[in-house]
């Protein structure tokens, strides 16, 4: 338990070391920074957030993004900059257009079905009950005359 | 009823098997580029092979060429390097070299050694100029025809069916 969190506090230190490795100007916000930099994608390594990449590409566009907030641009001027060149790839947040409407609408679209399905399975177990009685009942039966028949044949022996 | 249910199942399967399928033959590296079909971005940049001379996007005006973007650094250009060679040689269209992030002494050293495609190689140091075109994996080639347009890229190894299907059918000679 102890190592693991210590694992974990290594992991996070070497995290922080990396991010935070640029000098930054004095009017750039930490905070607003590394906001920003979670949501850009960094584009050699696809699964990592240019805020945890350090590969040089990542750091290179972090280094535009920082000049960027120094010269005074909004985020949404900041990540157009970065679509214009990279595409909507480079957003972790797809923007909802024809292209991604599925993306956006699938997964409803699957509850949707999901419900559909469950409900017929349910409607459909909500009528077994009384089948499945009369089964148990005759199955009952069944075993009594069974039993009482062994009884007696016991007590001829 | 009973026919649907048996039915469904293999539908269903039928069509993820054709989702998964699709998805193996995707590369998730390669990006469609914004920038096909878009004005190429402008710049400014010193040739390595003459360093008091600069080169613009301007200059290449009224030409179709093709943008390499490259390092010395750089494995997969060393794959690419003999189909650009022999392009050059052909001498059918004019080859930009794009140094991305690398020093001259290590450029002009690397195309000694492996040889020379490029009319001219442009340097850039910082990488701005391969930020500004989306350059995110060396190498990258863009065709860029007479207007200043992008016709078509390729990410990572130039092919000879990128050059057979994109650039001779803009020069005219398929």
């Amino acid at each position: 338990m102890i190592k693991k969190r210590a694992l974990y506090s290594l992991l996070l230190a070497t995290a922080a070391s990396c991010t935070f490795a640029m000098k930054l100007p004095p009017n750039v916000d930490e905070e607003r920074l590394r906001t920003l930099e979670s949501e850009l994608r960094c584009l050699v390594c696809q699964n990592q957030s240019l805020a945890d990449s350090n590969a040089s590409l990542a750091q290179d566009l972090r280094q535009q993004v920082v000049e960027q907030m120094a010269a005074g641009k909004t985020n949404t001027e900041i990540r157009d900059y970065l679509v214009a060149r990279y595409g909507d790839f480079v957003l972790y947040k797809p923007p909802m257009k024809s292209v991604t409407i599925l993306l956006w609408v699938g997964p409803f679209i699957l509850l949707l079905l999901a419900a559909v399905v469950g409900l017929i399975v349910v409607r459909r177990r909500s009528r077994l009950p009384a089948a499945a009685e009369a089964m148990s009942s005759d199955l009952q039966q069944q075993g009594e005359r069974l039993w009482q028949a062994d009884a007696g044949a016991s007590r001829k022996d | 009823m009973k026919s649907l249910r048996l039915i469904l199942p293999i539908l269903i399967l039928a069509g993820l098997a054709v989702f998964l399928y699709r998805g193996l033959s995707l590369d998730p590296r390669t990006l469609p580029s914004v920038l096909v079909g878009k004005p190429a971005p402008d710049f400014t940049l010193t040739r390595l092979d003459a360093p008091d001379q600069k080169l613009s996007l301007a200059d290449m005006r009224g030409k179709v060429w093709l943008l390499n973007v490259w390092a010395s650094w750089c494995t997969a250009c060393i794959t690419e390097h003999p189909t650009l060679l022999d392009l050059s040689r052909n001498k059918l269209i004019d080859i930009v070299g794009l140094d991305y992030k690398d020093t001259a002494e290590q450029a002009s050293g690397w195309l000694k050694g492996n040889g020379n495609p490029y009319t001219l190689v442009l340097q850039d140091t910082d990488g701005r100029t391969g930020i500004n075109y989306g350059v995110y994996g060396v190498p990258e080639t863009f065709l860029i025809d007479g207007k200043g347009i992008i016709v078509a890229k390729q990410i990572g190894p130039m092919t000879s069916e990128f050059i057979e299907q994109k650039v001779l059918p803009l020069l005219g000679k398929k």
